[in-house]
């Protein structure tokens, strides 16, 4: 019977966010899958706070991370919208297509 | 089990009920072609290889040196005789409040900001004014005309 200790806690956050960052670099284009990358990388973040809260008997880390919460829905919402505007104006999601401001 | 009901089941609640159906929506209404976007991306492996494992042996190295601090400040110490969303609610109505009104602000904020990115006037739409309904005057759509018989209008 294994115990399942802080760091099994914090190797499974490290791989959800290795997966996100991963994800961005894989997924170039596509801009729905980078805004779910992003959210992924939130949440293996979250998985931190939670288990660094419960292990140091703190309630402040599970506070913060429902402020995580709060915040990544709201980067979702405006994100999903802003993606809705462009291919209205474009006609297309990828990335190499909003290239209009010509930095 | 780490004893953070509370959080566990506002994650399921927001991801499921509120991001994936958001997410769902917005691919249904673009109908863009998958198979164009996804083509090319197997070029990117391995910089993504690269860069995720540098990230995890970051990771994995902080990991390895890393200790708790001996003075440890139990601000918030999680009561053990109440259920955990009570002890979260005591914390957040209180110490928190202002933080807690913050992230509602938040809230609102993304959500008039999403209204107002995808709102579109469409002009010719045809649409019931309720308030110009209400201000049509009897002059402004009935004439009274004096008719002497046998003349006509």
């Amino acid at each position: 019977m294994y115990d399942i200790t802080l760091l099994h806690y914090l190797t499974l956050g490290a791989i959800l966010f290795t997966m996100g960052v991963f994800g961005i670099f894989l997924n170039r284009k596509n801009v729905i899958i980078i805004l779910m990358c992003i959210e992924l990388m939130l949440l293996a973040v979250n998985i931190n706070f939670v288990a660094f809260s419960a292990f140091m008997d703190d309630l402040t880390g599970q506070v913060f991370s429902m402020f995580i919460l709060t915040v990544a829905a709201a980067e979702a919402a405006i994100g999903l919208a802003i993606l809705v505007t462009f291919f209205r104006a474009k006609g297309s999601i990828a990335v190499e297509d909003i290239s209009g401001l010509k930095g | 089990m780490l004893g953070a009901e509370f959080v566990a089941m506002i994650l399921v609640i927001v991801y499921v009920g509120a991001v994936a159906v958001l997410f769902l929506f917005v691919v249904m209404m673009l109908d863009m072609d998958f198979a164009h976007l996804r083509k090319g991306a197997m070029q990117y492996i391995p910089l993504g290889l690269l860069l995720g494992g540098v990230l995890l042996a970051q990771l994995v190295m902080v990991y390895k040196g890393w200790s708790l601090s001996p003075i440890q400040d139990e601000a918030n110490k999680t009561p053990t005789d109440i259920t955990n969303s009570e002890a979260l609610g005591q914390v957040i109505y209180t110490d928190y409040i202002y933080i807690f009104q913050g992230a509602g602000l938040v809230l609102l904020v993304a959500m008039i900001g999403a209204i107002v990115l995808t709102l579109r006037v469409r002009p010719g739409v045809k649409r019931q004014n309720v308030s110009k309904q209400q201000d049509v005057k009897v002059s402004d759509v009935l004439e009274i005309k004096k008719v002497t018989p046998g003349t006509g209008v």
